[in-house]
């Protein structure tokens, strides 16, 4: 969907892997813009219709591009920069909590506040 | 710390020169990894050319970041805010590490977000905010594959244009759907706009050399739609009494800007609805005070001016901090002020013009397609939220626990102003009477691991607890 522009500097490149294959970035790219520049138009499926999504907003707003980032579900692909050996993954519905038998392992995410606020009552301001 | 600052961009970053300058001790907190802002994003290594292609406004935004660099502030870049609380104590993450930091004064500098633009086919792959590209471009020197399609209405459509052209690349078109009844009422404030004249002719120079290169503009465009099954295929418009279809991989949608105010919303500060331009705001003081002691907004999340006026704004909220911590007396601080104000009193004449110009077509904010899905995390459709209007959703809240809009991990960011749009409409109102949403802690995803990392890993989950339901506790004292 996008290319670079040719560019005179230096570009130290950086190899993170996407589902496995590598993929080469210029050092401070987000990861959401290592995808969209590989070619992956969408970097997830929804957990209610299983439809594909990729980057719509890539300021941090949308969550549209989250995906695995070595292992942790729901990262902002657009607000991480993308580092070497970094282990990307396209997130399919819901995230996986990976079995790593430690504590950081699982995720608050706001979907679940959002439920929180709710049962406990949510009133408008 | 007397003073912590949320928001490296321009009103972040001009307050926390002033600041430093008036001897107050500062923090500035920024999600990004380097200071900027959306409108001074740049890659790691500035790149001299993509510089050129973006203008001199981007380049006094790249001088404006070299100073905060070098003025040796505690700056956090990578780091998000994920709560606040009314004594000023910020909940911080940056990767797997949480912390916190008590501040006497905090600015809110959150800057601005695009509006939603919810036409039937946004969610698909190949559909992006125009400010979105206009990332790609300033971050990874990336422009579009193949033309791009920019549909929309606002000064942003023209600058990209202009940018992409200028980079290299070329633009298939600008389908336009700002109503032909904005040029009138646009008119009256014309006077006012052309104090700020170098604004209107640099304008009219983009328009120009968009046509030079050859970039199709359609004017009055109505009943967008995307298609394409997996992804983009194709844009399809109503124009001059036809109907319109060009056939691309990606297009950029835009309406406008509004204030990012998740985290006043979340803090309970008071909010007004601004008719002109369509949004919430928070209630500010001359200084950006809000009705939450020791906060203050500076900049786009307060209402939207521009990044000019952002950095006015958010000078003037630091001379405020200042003079509240006993760093600066009033007569020094209203001096420091009077060159800013008058700055300000100008550049709002052409905002006005602006936000009249390009006041978004009421069918680019409420879909009339029942299909349309409108809170994109939970998949829920414009038909949906009609439904539970007439159920008797009477505000977001309500129409959150009848459809589940709002409760996926974007929190309600991209799709309040619609459903609220929608509510309203349904209910015969004005959407000042449709209550918004009432965010919640925490802000962005945080992990048990970094909430461990405050305090005793045993108390992880307490810690969370705590900041989950304390806001509840308080509402029903």
């Amino acid at each position: 969907m996008y290319r670079r522009l040719p560019s005179n500097l230096p570009s130290p490149a950086v190899t993170l892997s996407v589902d496995g294959v590598a993929v080469s970035v210029r050092a401070g790219e987000s990861v959401a813009a290592a995808l969209l520049l590989a070619g992956h138009s969408h970097g997830r499926t929804t957990p209610v219709t299983g439809a594909p999504r990729g980057p719509y907003c890539m300021m941090g707003v949308c969550f549209d591009c989250l995906v695995a980032i070595d292992r942790i579900g729901n990262r902002q692909a657009c607000m991480i920069e993308a580092r070497e050996a970094m282990r990307v993954e396209r997130q399919t519905g819901t995230r996986q909590i990976a079995d790593t038998g430690q504590i950081d392992s699982g995720q608050i995410d706001s979907g679940q506040i959002a439920d929180t606020g709710q049962i406990n009552g949510t009133r408008s301001p | 710390m007397d003073l912590a600052i949320v928001g490296a961009g321009p009103a972040g970053m001009a307050a926390a020169l002033e600041a430093h300058g008036r001897g107050l001790s500062v923090a500035v907190i920024d999600e990004q990894p380097r200071p900027g802002g959306q409108i001074y994003r740049r890659p790691e290594t500035r790149d001299v050319t993509l510089e050129r292609a973006l203008g001199p406004e981007y380049a006094h935004g790249m001088a404006l970041t070299e100073r905060f660099l070098a003025a040796g502030l505690d700056y956090r870049p990578a780091t998000a805010l994920w709560d606040l609380s009314a004594e000023r104590k910020l909940s911080l993450s940056s990767g797997e590490r949480a912390s916190e930091l008590d501040a006497a004064q905090v600015i809110l500098a959150t800057g601005a977000m695009e509006r939603p633009v919810p036409v039937p086919g946004w969610t698909l792959p190949g559909v992006m905010s125009v400010g979105a590209a206009q990332i790609m471009l300033k971050t990874a020197g990336a422009v579009p594959r193949s033309p791009a399609v920019l549909a929309g209405s606002g000064p942003l459509l023209y600058l990209l244009a202009s940018q992409l052209v200028e980079a290299g690349a070329s633009v298939r078109a600008i389908v336009e759907t700002a109503p032909a009844s904005n040029r009138l009422a646009a008119a009256a404030h014309l006077p006012a706009a052309l104090r700020q004249h170098k604004l209107l002719a640099k304008g009219l120079a983009m328009l120009r050399g968009l046509k030079r290169a050859g970039v199709a503009r359609i004017e009055g465009a109505r009943g967008l739609r995307i298609e394409g099954t997996e992804r983009c295929q194709a844009l399809v418009f109503q124009a001059g009494g036809f109907s319109q279809r060009f056939d691309t991989e990606l297009v950029l949608l835009h309406e406008g800007v509004i204030p990012n105010a998740h985290v006043s919303m979340a803090l309970g500060c008071a909010h007004d609805w601004d008719e002109a331009q369509l949004c919430w705001r928070p209630r500010l003081g001359p200084w950006g005070e809000t009705t939450v002691e020791g906060v203050a907004v500076a900049g786009d999340g307060g209402g939207i001016n521009g990044a000019e006026a952002a950095e006015h704004l958010g000078t003037l909220a630091a001379l405020g901090a200042a003079h509240r911590l006993g760093k600066l007396d009033a007569g020094a601080r209203d001096k420091a002020a009077a060159r800013l104000r008058a700055a300000l009193a100008r550049l709002d004449g052409a905002r006005r013009f602006i936000d009249l110009l390009y006041r978004p077509a009421m069918g680019q904010r409420v879909p009339a397609d029942d299909a349309a899905i409108v809170c994109r995390c939970e998949e829920v459709t414009a038909g949906e939220i009609r439904r539970a209007a007439r159920l008797g959703a009477l505000g977001l809240t309500q129409a959150k626990a009848y459809t589940r809009c709002g409760m996926g991990p974007c929190q309600g960011r991209m799709c309040a102003p619609t459903v609220a749009a929608i509510i309203a409409a349904a209910r015969g109102v004005d959407e000042s009477a449709v209550a918004p949403y009432r965010p919640r802690a925490p802000y962005k995803p945080v992990t048990l691991g970094a909430l461990a990392s405050l305090r005793d890993p045993a108390f992880a989950v307490e810690s969370a607890a705590e900041h989950l339901y304390r806001r509840d506790v308080k509402d029903e004292v």
